[in-house]
Parts: structure tokens; C-alpha cells; sequence
């Protein structure tokens, strides 16, 4: 009898967690089209004037990749938990919290980064300046990870639950909101040419303690909720 | 023969007066158990007698009430559990986007593989070599149990607890599980298996161990409903 390897297993997840995400790329589209719709309502809504647009830009680019990613964050255990694979990967021989840091990455990487990647676009429809349009993409790079990792911790704990979007939404957003603050904080000091560097670091300060911590607690929290 | 020393080992799996219930309503036991290496249990009850929650638990994914479970003599833990149980519940645990051979490959990944065997001769063995590129979304509820059914085949476990295995199997499917579980009772692991008594392990004679739900859960019989519409209770008056 063979046992497998725990970095095999992992790759055996994130090979499946991406070919699940390929296999329904039209979904996976949603995110970017909510987004890319909420940022370019504003022009609209509030007047073409770029001095009024640029003010404004950080903060709109931030709420609208968060409202985005938080609207994929419920899918993140919920398929997994319908048919039973969660039972799976909980009684796997492998570190849960490992594999659910996986998971978490690959959830990243096919939600967020994508929202990264259209950030300097997002950025344009707002007119941002010369040193935004680097450093909204940058700090975005740092602030979605975290908004992922404490995100999963929440969906593990209302995973259980039948409708939990709004529980899920209320249990997320107040810890969304340091992030929030953190990074379209520095993007408007950036602007307004104050230094900048302070809050980046505590962003990423931040995300190194969730990427130590959030995968235990939602090792942790999903125990409880299979249960 | 490995009967002989099967006493003096201790048991796979023993279980003392265990009982489960959730919001203090019991669910099953007290029940009392023994499984040893080699061997086939099956576990009788009606619908609700609570054989899928006794399974949880037997998994470690749902803590008992009371009562203790011991692995090999020492308490269990899901930690020493896991490697060496596969489990198969009423939900599949496959994906139903991906096809049945990637499903088994990713099984394959994350527990491991039992010597002999790959994902492919697994998905044979169950009698669906035709449908490893069908994604199982296609497969009726039958030939999904039986690409579950391979997953735990293919992993490299001693101890099955397989809930419901006959359900939504014809003739020859149920025929499948019996001749699996033979074989694997052969190769000295052992099974515990949920039926509501429909079906049954055929071959040999197997342990059933009864269950019943916990006293505050036993539905009212038909009977008493209908006794109940006939005289109407001192409190409706």
C-alpha cells in the first residue's frame, strides 16, 4: 500500500480546484464584469469631470474589488460541502490546514488576480494619475490576499448553514473595513503626495499573520461547522 | 489463520456504551460494539434509526454524546484515524464537472493508491470501464455510486464504512459490493456497512449489530396517529 505524499496531495487539489475553475470560466467571469460595471457607473453617475474622478478613484477601485471578491467568497467551500468532498478532504491524512491554504490560493488566484490584473483599466475609468496607476495594482497585490484568507475563515464558520449570504456579508465586512482603510489610504496619501509607505507596511504586516493564522483558523472552523 | 490471534490483539474498532444526541434529543445507542481486522459488520435500522450520524461518528467527525471509542486499543482521534479509513456517505464526495477517471485521479492524490491498483483498474473493477472520460454530472445515480464505490477501493485503508453502499445499485451492482467487500475482508480489512434492511451482505454471515433510535426520537407508529384521530386527547378539549 501506497500512501500518498502531502505536497503531492496538494497539487492534486489545486490541479482539481483549477480545472474545476476552467471548466466554469463563464462564472468565473463575474467577478471582473461586477466590478468593471460598478467603476464605470461612476463617470456616469457623478459627472465626466477628471479632477472629481481622480479625488475619488482609490476608494471606488477598492469598495468595487471588494464587493467583487466577496461575492465569489461564498463559493469558495460551498460546492465542496454540497457533494461531500469537504467530508473528504477533512478525513484525508493530510494537515487540513494546509489544504485549505490550497484551496485558498487557488481561490485567489482565479478570483482576485484577475481583478489585479484589470485594476490599471478600472484605474484609467477613473482617471488616475502617473503614480497610481502603479501603486493601486501593488497594493492591491497585497491588500486581496488578506481579504481572501479572512474571508475563508468566515465561510468556514457559516459553511454549514443554508442561505448564510447575508450572515456571511455581515460576519466579513467589519474586518474588511481595516483593509479597506489600510489600502485605499495609501493609494489617496500617494496622491496627495504624503508618504504612503506606512500603511502599505502594515498591510503587509497584516498578511503575513493571516497567511500564518487564517488557514488554522479555518481548519478549525470548519471542524466545527461539518459537525 | 489470522482468526486465531484476532482475541489477543486488540480490536480495530470497539465502541462502549456510545451514544449520540443532538439538541439533547438522542439520536442512537447506548450501543456497544467490536470490530476486528478482517471482518464484515452490518449495521441494521429503520430510516432515522440513526445509522449515517453512528458512521459520523465512528469517522470522528462528529464527537460523541457519551460513551468512548477506542482505534486499536487506544482512544480515536481523527488524527489517527484518517490514514487508515476510507469513507463513503450518502453525499458522493465526487465533482460533478469532472469526469470519472479525474475524480479517481484526484482520490488517488490525496489518499494514496492501494498497491495493484490505479485509477483506471479501479474505475474496471467497479464495472464502468467504458466511462472514465464521462464526466460524472452524465452518470446516473447508480454508476456514481459505483465511481465512489472505486474511490474507496482505490484508497489504501483498512477499514471501509460504507453507508447506504446498496443504495440505487441493481442486481448486479449489489453483487459488485458483496463480491468488494469479500475481497477485502479477505485481504484482512474490515467493514462496517449501514442497511436499512432491504438488501444484505450475501455472502458468509455477517455480524449485524441493531439499531435503534434513542427513546425521545422513536417516531409514533402509524397505529398510534391513527388511535390519536380516533380519541382526542384530554389536552384538546
Amino acid at each position: 500500500m501506497k500512501a500518498g505524499s502531502t505536497l503531492g496531495a496538494c497539487a492534486a487539489l489545486v490541479r482539481r480546484d483549477l480545472t474545476l475553475v476552467w471548466r466554469r470560466r463563464g462564472d468565473a467571469a463575474n467577478p471582473i464584469l461586477f466590478a468593471l460595471i460598478v467603476v464605470a457607473l461612476f463617470p456616469l453617475a457623478i459627472g465626466p469631470e477628471p479632477e472629481q474622478l481622480r479625488r475619488i478613484a482609490a476608494g471606488v477601485v477598492f469598495v468595487a474589488v471588494l464587493l467583487a471578491g466577496l461575492l465569489a467568497l461564498d463559493t469558495l467551500f460551498r460546492g465542496d460541502h454540497e457533494d461531500g468532498s469537504l467530508e473528504q478532504l477533512v478525513l484525508s491524512p493530510h494537515p487540513l490546514s494546509l489544504m485549505l491554504a490550497c484551496k485558498i490560493a487557488v481561490h485567489w488566484l482565479t478570483t482576485s488576480l484577475p481583478l489585479i490584473l484589470v485594476a490599471p483599466l478600472l484605474g484609467e475609468l477613473m482617471h488616475v494619475d502617473a503614480t497610481l496607476r502603479w501603486l493601486l495594482p501593488a497594493t492591491l497585490l497585497l491588500a486581496t490576499p488578506l481579504l481572501s484568507l479572512i474571508g475563508a475563515v468566515c465561510v468556514a464558520l457559516t459553511v454549514g448553514m443554508h442561505r448564510s449570504g447575508m450572515l456571511l456579508a455581515l460576519l466579513v465586512l467589519p474586518l474588511y473595513v481595516p483593509v479597506l482603510i489600510f489600502g485605499a489610504g495609501a493609494c489617496n496619501a500617494a496622491q496627495a503626495g504624503l508618504p504612503f509607505l506606512a500603511p502599505l507596511l502594515w498591510l503587509g504586516a497584516a498578511l503575513v499573520l493571516a497567511l500564518v493564522l487564517a488557514p488554522l483558523a479555518c481548519a478549525a472552523a470548519l471542524r466545527i461547522s461539518l459537525s | 489463520m489470522p482468526n486465531s490471534d484476532l482475541h489477543e490483539r486488540p480490536a480495530l474498532l470497539q465502541a462502549r456504551a456510545l451514544t449520540f444526541a443532538r439538541n439533547d434529543e438522542p439520536v442512537f445507542g447506548p450501543l456497544d460494539f467490536v470490530l476486528h481486522g478482517g471482518e464484515v459488520v452490518l449495521i441494521e435500522g429503520d430510516n432515522g434509526a440513526g445509522k449515517t450520524t453512528l458512521l459520523r461518528v465512528l469517522s470522528g467527525l462528529l464527537a460523541p454524546t457519551s460513551g468512548e471509542i477506542t482505534l486499536r486499543g487506544e482512544p480515536l482521534t481523527l488524527a489517527r484515524l484518517s490514514p487508515q479509513v476510507a469513507l463513503l456517505s450518502h453525499q458522493s464526495g465526487l465533482k460533478r464537472e469532472l469526469t470519472a477517471i479525474e475524480n479517481l485521479r484526484f482520490a488517488a492524490g490525496l489518499l494514496g493508491v492501494r498497491s495493484g491498483l490505479s485509477p483506471t483498474s479501479a474505475l474496471a473493477g467497479v464495472g464502468l470501464d467504458g466511462y472514465a472520460d464521462v464526466p460524472v454530472r452524465q452518470l446516473s445515480a447508480g454508476q456514481r455510486k459505483r465511481v465512489a464505490l472505486a474511490r474507496v477501493l482505490l484508497a489504501p485503508v483498512g477499514l471501509w464504512l460504507l453507508d447506504e453502499p446498496y443504495a440505487n445499485l441493481d442486481l448486479e451492482g449489489i453483487r459488485l459490493v458483496n463480491r468488494l467487500l469479500e475481497n477485502h475482508a479477505n485481504r484482512g480489512g474490515s467493514a462496517l456497512i449501514t442497511s436499512h434492511g432491504a438488501y444484505a451482505y450475501t455472502s458468509g454471515t455477517p455480524r449485524r449489530i441493531p439499531l435503534r433510535p434513542g427513546a425521545a426520537n422513536r417516531q409514533p407508529g402509524i397505529d398510534n396517529l391513527l388511535n390519536a384521530g380516533a380519541e382526542p386527547s384530554g389536552a384538546m378539549q
